[in-house]
């Protein structure tokens, strides 16, 4: 892994990585990432994926009304609110 | 013998009995809180005052009638397990302030019969690791020997058990984050079939492998805890429907006749040698104990470690993008929502996470998700079917809990690759569902504990419970306490 290809992940996860950080991850990400080329060793073009192990499928439930959390109980957690709703930046308007 | 020193069985009986009070039993685990935890590091938060509170109300419950199992009982949980009005941090700097508004299901089971919270424990930052060495607030210590780890993720659940700072705990298990520690603390861990305890309030690590379980001083006890959390829960459509057997009543059963698989790959070149002696002579152990030992292949374990890092991280990537500084948690300010986004981020986790994230983004990303993601859900398939076929001969599958007896710390935190290797003997059974338990089988010459891990078909926790009671009972190893000191 290069250092570009690093900075390109980083922006995808939303991080923001040091130097130092990039130099590091590269190397350790790209080893594991050699250690995982063992996976390509066994032929999978006959197997199926499994995402989940119970197998099951879609679970319904009737589509009743229920009671929901307090606003202030959620937005104590804010970082910051105003006016009963969570306070961002600007997002658009901007040059 | 103080209350602190009694397991849950125990505190039952002299609950019901009268012959203490939950107030008392309270009072000495936080004493013995107070004592030893300002060095050793197990708890992040300690409820004191709350948790007598919970003791009073729990003693009035009793005068009244009530005797759950667990009513009184004071319990630890894992600091990722959200608890509605205590603060939860999943021992990271980005939930440093946060206080949940809602209960955990599996919390909130407990608290249905009464129990009583003393506080929420240490852990690897969002439950990545094999040590707690990647805990924002700091390592725990092994309670064997204060200069090696613990283990992980659980390590401060593991830790409090070992240490008697509660009298039993609950942890979370991704990889073998209950039975690792459970294994390097000499104490008992189970991870319970996936979707037999609800996740709803589990803060999410990888959602399709994520279980919590029971971590305490004897197998009857997780078998008590198992039976408190478990069944179907409407906030968690993975949860199973299953009815959840009396755990409790396979506790003493005979295991005469019991085939128990030994698989090949499970007893690798590169194994510690005293973790293999000690678990060869557990086998010999259940074999006099009328266990029919079985020779089997699984063969694709070699595999389990580079699988479950492709699966684990993608499925970390995903669910972490939740904190992004803007609904709860904290924030840094930047220029604009995307600089925000990352300056939050990078400020807010610690190394091993930001590797998983990266990671896991890297195998999710274009043109990488065939090559990694789907390719590692595929192995997935056949990981799952060695254990199916494993199950068609034997009843129940053993080998060490970890190829290692406890590391020291700071010997693995620089290299990745090598702290990944560390789970590969539990690991396996995430990625193919079934329950699994961990329960003492020895001490290395230096003193430091060993774990044999049961593996059992899913849905069957009660053939492990079983299996491995009769062990400890004939084996008597978890009798033996550490010292520790303040």
């Amino acid at each position: 892994m290069d250092i570009n290809e690093i900075q390109h992940i980083a922006l995808l996860a939303r991080l923001d990585l040091r130097e130092d950080e990039m130099e590091r991850f590269a190397s350790q990400i790209g080893n594991i990432l050699s250690y995982a080329e063992k996976l390509n060793t066994i032929c999978t073009d006959e197997v199926e994926p499994t995402a989940h192990v119970l197998g099951m499928r879609n679970v319904f439930r009737d589509d009743d009304e229920a009671g929901s959390f307090a606003r202030e109980a959620i937005l104590a957690n804010a970082p910051e609110a105003s006016s009963g709703c969570f306070r961002v930046p600007k997002i658009i308007g901007q040059d | 013998m103080k209350p602190y020193e009694k397991n849950i069985s125990e505190c039952r009986d002299m609950l019901r009995s009268g012959e203490v009070s939950s107030v008392e039993i309270t009072k000495s685990v936080l004493e013995r809180i107070a004592e030893v935890d300002g060095r050793l590091n197990a708890f992040i938060t300690v409820n004191g005052e709350a948790a007598l509170a919970q003791a009073e109300a729990a003693d009035r419950r009793r005068a009244g009638g009530e005797s759950a199992p667990l009513l009184g009982i004071p319990l630890a949980i894992k600091d990722n397990l959200c608890t509605q009005g205590v603060r939860t941090t999943c021992a990271s700097k980005i939930l440093d302030n946060f206080i949940p508004p809602y209960e955990s299901t599996a919390t909130a089971l407990l608290a249905k019969q009464g129990y009583v919270l003393v506080g929420k424990t240490n852990m690897d930052e969002f439950a990545m690791g094999s040590s707690t060495e990647n805990s924002a607030f700091g390592p725990s210590k092994n309670p064997w020997n204060t200069e090696c780890a613990p283990g992980g993720s659980s390590g401060g659940s593991a830790f409090a058990v070992a240490a008697d700072e509660c009298i039993a705990a609950l942890g979370s298990d991704t990889g073998g984050s209950i039975r690792q520690p459970a294994a390097f603390c000499g104490v008992v861990g189970m991870k319970p079939t996936y979707g037999r305890v609800s996740r709803y309030g589990l803060v999410a690590f990888a959602s399709s492998l994520d279980q919590i379980g029971p971590i305490t001083k004897t197998v009857k006890d997780a078998a008590i805890l198992l039976s408190a959390i478990a069944g179907p829960d409407s906030h968690d459509s993975t949860c199973a429907a299953n009815p959840v057997a009396d755990y409790e009543a396979a506790i003493g059963r005979e295991i005469k006749g019991l085939k128990i698989g030994i698989p090949r790959q499970y007893f690798i070149e590169g194994m510690d040698a005293e973790v293999e002696g000690s678990v060869k002579s557990a086998i010999a152990q259940l074999e006099s104990l009328g266990a029919v030992p079985v020779e089997i292949e699984m063969p694709h374990t070699d595999y389990a470690v580079a699988t479950y890092y492709l699966i684990a991280t993608s499925e970390a990537s995903s669910n972490l993008a939740r904190f992004d500084g803007v609904r709860y948690g904290a924030r840094v300010k930047g220029d604009d929502l995307i600089d925000m986004y990352r300056k939050t981020r990078s400020a807010g986790f610690g190394a091993e996470v930001k590797r998983r994230i990266m990671l896991g983004t890297y195998a999710l990303s274009s043109g990488y998700y065939d090559a990694y993601y789907l390719k590692a859900q595929k192995v997935r398939t056949l990981i799952k079917q060695d254990f199916d076929m494993a199950f068609k001969q034997v009843d129940v599958v053993v080998c060490p809990t970890s190829p290692m007896p406890p590391f020291r710390i700071g010997d693995k935190i620089d290299d990745p690759l090598q702290m990944y290797l560390a789970d590969i003997f539990t690991i396996a059974l995430n990625l193919a569902g079934g329950p699994g338990i961990s329960v003492p089988c020895g001490f290395t010459s230096s003193g430091l504990p060993v774990g044999l891990q049961l593996m059992g078909r899913p849905f069957d926790e009660e053939t492990l419970f079983s299996a491995a009671h009769a062990y400890e009972q004939s084996a008597g190893w978890t009798s033996r306490k550490p010292e520790v000191a303040a």
